[in-house]
């Protein structure tokens, strides 16, 4: 089929023409846009399906409570495929073209980072609801997941008790497993531990053999992972048919949320330690109603509810708090009400907002893999965002807006 | 007298033992994957970008039957590169015979095959698949150091597997019109040749191969829709360097480039090996254009 000049400059006119005026219908409509923006497709959607889900489910909950302020809330759903270009063009449409009140998500660092310059640009406030490296400063981004200072510096006492001081530490190449491990080495040195080795792994890397040997020369009591992704998923695997999870058990903050403990059998993940802000056997009756919520919507196949999709509801929740709280939609106050030390408890919680920081006061749930479930060991309430926090303080200049650990820890002054 | 570090001289027999097994099964891992797209390649010039795909189909097709019952030995040695086989002679039939001769059109339609696959199964499976199995064979020591036995396995199985296409090729009335067909198209029609059922066996068999591997990978690997990326690049460099000779070629390709990759991993890290890899593959081609077998080896297969 071949398509004429004419033809195409017919049809491409009459596109441009069209597109104002839908343009123009989103901005009158009496609806607030909740906008967000996920990798729903692509090598991210093991995480990117359940944190829409889960946001899809606090718009509807928001909704069947009324509304906000009298109106309906309307989700508008980007799938960004994994593609870090799509992030920018649709943080882009979200704020000029929707008018959102608020744009959520983000996955990855990266995408963060596409979308949080745009997003202060346009003054629409943003919601970045992922576990990540810290070190994000932004007045108008609030970052709900947890940072290295509260699982990392949890998890890695109690298992440097429970297994022993000497550590070896795997972790993904780029920058967060980069910065996380730096995290991890700190922690380690504090608690009066020993670091034998590290090592960063391309996210490609499928054949892990040669570390496993290093392991078993450097014989370490435990290894703390910061692996990232499907293949790495190959490294718990091989470690076990080398026999080395039942010698040298590993600790990890990465591990769970793609549902890597579904990945690979009971017997190779059985022991495994992990720490986020959230576990589906965290014991409240909020948790409770919103998995029976989840079962109803998505049945059988629900994929696990971890700290990504819970927060991905909380964070909207958060949200909503914010403009009963302050009778507007518009950024101005629900800012200042988001920063008025507004905490809601929610399935994993009691959540509040510090505002030094932008970042949530949360709790810090340890927990250990069995028969592909995690089963929870420790809890630690509302444990602050100390790492940020040491690099950022909102309260003095409100005006921010940086990612401090961009090039590691060192560069952001910390020693 | 030559100076002795004492590195060198605490090198313990079992480490040597741990060490080498680990490279060439390093080297065992790459041909494994490459294999099947070397016959793909090496026989009718098509450039398969979906062969990641294919390896990703063999692990599910493992995942999913061991889900539901069936024997691990069965999925990984039989179902794997039957059902992939079969997939490969559809899309032969479907796709790829259309576009004989026109590289850059395969190279657009495979690659659109690979987002359509992906899909596919993302659709049917799900983001993610939960697995239930484990590396069968059990551990084997290794002095002070561990290894799986079902490495040594993998090991043996490419051995196997480049004996048996080797065997095909030079024996059978299949490999024989195989190769004729591949050394000159039109001269074998012209002796009453099917070339295009011989296209579509040589595809089938290259899929089936793939699938075989993939299936083989899915007890230590994740299988996961959108896996079969993180192959395709090693797998392409591998057949690429080795050049048009199947089995040489392979041979040649990954016991250069594993090697290397091997050696630069023990001795820095991971990140390292993956650059000596990605450099001897460009420095190679800069040298050999047509990869090792254009240059050396030539009459081999």
């Amino acid at each position: 089929m071949s398509i004429s000049r004419r033809k195409f400059i017919v049809g491409t006119s009459a596109f441009a023409l069209a597109s104002p005026a839908l343009m123009g219908r989103a901005q009158g409509s009496d609806k607030i846009i909740f906008a967000s923006i996920l990798d729903l497709s692509g090598g991210l959607d093991i995480y990117g399906a359940p944190m829409a889900e889960a946001t899809k489910l606090a718009i509807e909950d928001i909704n069947a409570a009324g509304g906000l302020l009298g109106r309906e809330v309307e989700l508008k759903l980007y799938d960004a495929q994994s593609s870090i270009q799509l992030y920018t063009q649709y943080a882009t449409q979200a704020a000029a073209g929707d008018r959102a009140a608020t744009v959520h998500g983000g996955i990855t660092s990266a995408s963060r980072e596409a979308i949080r310059p745009t997003l202060a640009r346009f003054k629409t406030l943003y919601f970045y609801n992922t576990q990540y490296e810290g070190g994000v400063c932004d007045f108008n981004n609030f970052n709900t997941g947890s940072t290295p200072a509260q699982t990392v510096a949890k998890v890695v006492p109690y298992a440097m008790n429970k297994f022993g001081k000497k550590v070896y530490i795997v972790a993904a190449d780029y920058n967060y497993g980069q910065i996380i491990a730096e995290w991890m080495q700190r922690f380690v040195k504090e608690n009066g531990g020993e670091t034998l080795g590290v090592e960063f792994f391309p996210l490609d890397v499928t054949n892990f053999g040669p570390t496993i040997n290093k392991i078993q020369q450097a014989k370490p009591d435990m290894v703390l992972s910061a692996l990232v992704g499907g293949a790495h998923v190959s490294f718990y695997r091989q470690y076990a048919a080398a026999g080395m999870n039942k010698d040298i058990p590993i600790t990890s903050t990465t591990f769970g949320i793609g549902n890597e403990h579904k990945l690979i059998s009971a017997e190779e993940g059985n022991g495994l330690l992990a720490a986020y802000s959230y576990f589906e056997k965290v014991d409240n009756p909020e948790n409770k109603a919103f998995l029976e919520r989840m079962d109803a919507k998505l049945g059988a196949n629900r994929p696990t509810m971890n700290e990504l999709s819970v927060r991905s509801y909380e964070g909207a929740m958060l949200w909503a708090e914010a403009v009963k709280l302050a009778g507007s939609i518009d950024h101005d106050p629900v800012w200042q009400a988001l920063r008025s030390g507004l905490s809601y408890t929610r399935p994993s919680g009691k959540l509040t907002i510090d505002p030094q920081t932008n970042h949530v006061i949360q709790n810090v749930v340890l927990a250990e893999l069995q028969d592909q479930e995690f089963n929870i060991l420790e809890s630690f309430a509302d444990q602050p965002p100390s790492d940020t926090a040491m690099v950022c303080d909102l309260v003095a200049d409100p005006t921010l807006s940086t990612f401090y650990f961009e090039n590691g820890l060192a560069a952001a002054g910390i020693k | 007298m030559p100076h002795v570090t004492p590195q060198q001289k605490d090198l313990p027999l079992d480490l040597v033992v741990a060490i080498g097994l680990q490279l060439i099964y390093g080297i065992a891992h790459l041909a494994l994957i490459s294999i099947g797209l070397a016959i793909i390649f090496g026989m009718m010039r098509v450039i398969n970008l979906a062969h990641g795909e294919f390896l990703m189909l063999g692990g599910y097709v493992v995942v999913v039957s061991t889900n539901n019952g069936v024997n691990i030995w069965v999925a990984m040695l039989i179902l794997a590169p039957l059902i992939v086989g079969l997939i490969g002679v559809i899309v032969e039939r479907l796709l790829i015979r259309w576009l004989y001769g026109r590289m850059v059109d395969t190279l657009l339609a495979t690659w659109g095959l690979s987002l359509l696959l992906i899909g596919l199964v993302t659709s049917i499976f799900g983001a993610s698949t939960a697995t239930t199995v484990a590396p069968p064979l059990g551990v084997l020591r290794i002095g002070a150091y561990s290894s799986s036995a079902y490495e040594l396995f993998l090991i043996g199985v490419t051995i196997v597997l480049g004996i048996a296409i080797w065997l095909v090729l030079k024996l059978t009335k299949l490999g024989l019109v195989a190769r004729g067909t591949m050394q000159n198209a039109e001269m074998a029609s012209a002796l009453g040749v099917s070339t295009s059922r011989i296209y579509m066996i040589t595809f089938g068999l290259g899929a089936a191969v793939t699938g075989l591997a993939g299936g083989l990978l899915a007890p230590v690997t994740g299988v996961l829709p959108n896996i079969g990326a993180t192959y395709i690049a090693k797998a392409f460099i591998t057949v690429i360097s080795g050049g048009a000779s199947i089995l040489a070629g392979t041979a040649a390709g990954s016991v250069l480039l594993g090697g290397i990759q091997g050696v630069v991993t023990f001795l820095s890290g991971p990140t390292f090996g993956e650059v000596g890899l990605l450099l001897t593959a460009i420095v190679l081609l800069r040298l050999m254009p047509r990869g090792i077998t254009g240059r050396f080896f030539r009459k081999s297969l």
